[in-house]
């Protein structure tokens, strides 16, 4: 697929296909349309279900023959779930807990912080504020790489090294150019009349903030907390290098050693795979909607 | 953690009850005072270690000794390095466009289908799963086991290939191919984005300017060319970009699958291997400020791109 496609400054879209994608506008008339769509969705959907079918089968047969023949000699089993979650194996509970509690400081500490700032910033006049809010843009682009052993340093020199800390406040700082950037986006939208007449009624910046604009900016907090969300839940690089302790480290770093070490233990990778899954899916599937939205607000401007 | 969350908590209510006290028009002091947290955690957090990283790229492998631009010499001559750098080449300029395209015609076909909402969510799910979970997940897809006996694939890929009639391949070993069916992930993690921002695109374009079109009989490809690629052509630029300083960016599925051997590793990941494994300080902090250099001029075209489509 990636080997054939020609490297242009238009997307690669053959002109036999886009005729037939404009005849899929008018309600998918077209098999062509139908077919290509079909293919793709098949496409995107089969290795995540090929993993799913074989956390559920028993290890001999994931080990001697492949998951589609499951259809014919279907074999069920929760052993590589119990085994997973064996306190005195893999113990997979533990790493599971150790991501919640990474995650939730790390969505609401950033929150917090960059809605001030992006209210300051979009109701304030105050001297700097364009080169602040600049830099503060600006900084989206250092890649994290570039922080992690000088930040290592600081914290060894903290003494906080090796614990939740240094995930908490690393994932935060990482996360506030581009809240502050969303909810600045979403605090313009809202009318200045409103800000205006509660000023006329004698509101000062904190009744402001929680009146006026927090009702208003609740769709945008969930936006971004649901994109921070998954950014933390889903990392590895920033836990690998802070949390390399076993107490500490999340369920992605244990998932990753296992793919290392235990690079054939199927039964158990795909049922560690699927745990480690299954809370940022089921928080995509619910709140979709907002994700979207702070997807587009991050993105595409206006 | 919920003391961590009960402290910051309070520090916010302090600046609020700060706050408070400035009534009327001096927004100045209560302005610094919501930003005060945000600059101490940006300059502690990311200026100053990427200042220091820069800083340190110019010293030896245990950062005690200063040896000028050596590091980056090493990346642009060593023959190691340039293998990273060849891949990291790959990587970015196949990921955003296939990424894109794809995107792009799933978009376009799956536009006001009946079942649209779920067509779009299968295709948007990778996004939500971490690259650990997708590395697994395309492991098993590419799973090799040597041809002899009664030995059966277990891996979908290699088995196609075996009913189709060829041999098995050892698919995550034999370079160059491997570095390709790593970027394979990735574009499968990426397609979902691109559909979701260029689908809102297409839906934004006013229906009168389709309808005038199509009324001059322009072809469906003419529509496309003309009428929807200029359309969302912001949008297109955005998504590559951002696709691209991801791309750029990404550690967890080289980490994950290979480890960055057999030829496989990209800027990223060996920025990792050199500064953590290796424990080459110097060439890792260098190593990231070529990231770093690679991402700047992406991003100023983006937002050259954004000022002109709004002027």
């Amino acid at each position: 697929m990636s080997t054939a496609t020609p490297v242009t400054t238009t997307p690669p879209i053959t002109p036999e296909k886009v005729s037939a994608s404009e005849k899929a506008k008018k309600k998918l008339t077209s098999p062509w349309a139908s077919l290509v769509a079909l293919v793709i969705a098949v496409l995107w959907t089969l290795p995540t279900f090929g993993l799913l079918v074989s956390s559920f089968r028993p290890e001999r047969a994931i080990k001697t023959s492949g998951w589609w023949t499951f259809f014919s000699d279907p074999k069920v089993t929760f052993e590589n779930y119990q085994a997973v979650f064996d306190p005195d194996g893999i113990n997979l509970a533990d790493f599971f807990l150790n991501t919640i509690v990474i995650t939730l400081p790390s969505v609401i500490i950033p929150l917090c912080l960059a809605s001030l700032a992006a209210y300051a910033f979009a109701w304030m006049k105050f001297p700097g504020k364009n080169v602040l809010f600049i830099a503060i843009f600006a900084l989206q682009i250092v890649p994290l790489q570039v922080t992690l052993i000088p930040l290592l340093t600081l914290y060894v020199d903290l003494g906080i090294a090796n614990t939740f800390w240094t995930l908490w406040l690393s994932h935060s700082a990482f996360a506030l150019p581009l809240a502050i950037y969303i909810l600045h986006n979403f605090i313009k939208e809202v009318p200045s009349s409103l800000i205006e007449a509660a000023r006329m009624d004698g509101a000062g910046h904190v009744a402001i903030f929680f009146r006026v604009l927090l009702p208003l900016l609740t769709p945008a907090l969930a936006a971004f907390g649901i994109f921070q969300f998954l950014w933390v839940w889903n990392d590895l690089l920033i836990s690998l290098t802070f949390a390399g302790a076993p107490e500490i480290s999340p369920i992605t770093v244990q998932l990753s050693n296992l793919s290392g070490t235990r690079g054939t233990a199927w039964h158990l990778l795909s049922a560690g795979a699927f745990v480690s899954i299954i809370v940022p899916v089921t928080v995509f599937l619910l709140l979709q909607r907002y994700f979207v939205r702070g997807l587009l607000a991050g993105s595409v401007k206006g | 953690m919920f003391a961590a969350i009960l402290l910051f908590a309070a520090v916010v209510g302090v600046i609020l009850f700060i706050a408070g006290r400035f009534t009327g028009k001096r927004d100045r002091v209560v302005a610094y005072l919501y930003l005060a947290p945000v600059v101490l955690m940006l300059s502690v957090g990311l200026l100053y270690p990427g200042l220091r990283t820069i800083y340190e790229s110019f010293f030896n492998a245990a950062g005690d000794a200063f040896i000028g631009i050596d590091n980056y010499k090493t990346i642009f001559t060593d023959s190691e390095q340039l293998v990273v750098l060849r891949n990291t080449a790959f990587w970015v300029l196949l990921t955003p466009f296939v990424a894109t395209g794809v995107g792009l015609l799933y978009a376009i076909l799956v536009d006001k289908a009946r079942i649209e909402s779920f067509a779009k969510a299968l295709i948007f799910l990778p996004m939500s799963i971490s690259f650990v979970a997708a590395s697994v997940i395309w492991k098993f897809m590419y799973e090799y086991r040597p041809d002899q006996g009664n030995v059966k694939q277990i891996g979908l890929i290699n088995q196609v290939i075996v009913w189709l009639g060829g041999k098995p391949v050892q698919l995550l070993i034999d370079s160059p191919l491997n570095t390709f069916l790593l970027i394979i992930v990735m574009i499968w993690v990426q397609a979902g984005f691109a559909m979701t921002v260029l689908s809102a695109a297409i839906k934004a374009i006013p229906d009168d300017i389709v309808e005038a079109a199509r009324l001059d009989g322009v072809t469906p490809w003419g529509m496309f060319r003309f009428v929807t690629l200029p359309a969302i052509r912001p949008a297109v630029v955005v998504v590559l970009t951002t696709i691209a300083i991801a791309t750029l960016k990404v550690f967890d599925i080289v980490q994950t699958m290979t480890g960055g051997r057999f030829d496989t590793s990209v800027i990223a990941n060996e920025f990792y291997s050199q500064s953590f494994r290796s424990a080459n300080q110097g060439l890792g902090a260098a190593l990231a400020v070529v990231l770093f250099v690679l991402v700047i001029p992406i991003v100023v075209y983006n937002i050259r791109q954004l000022r002109r489509s709004e002027a």
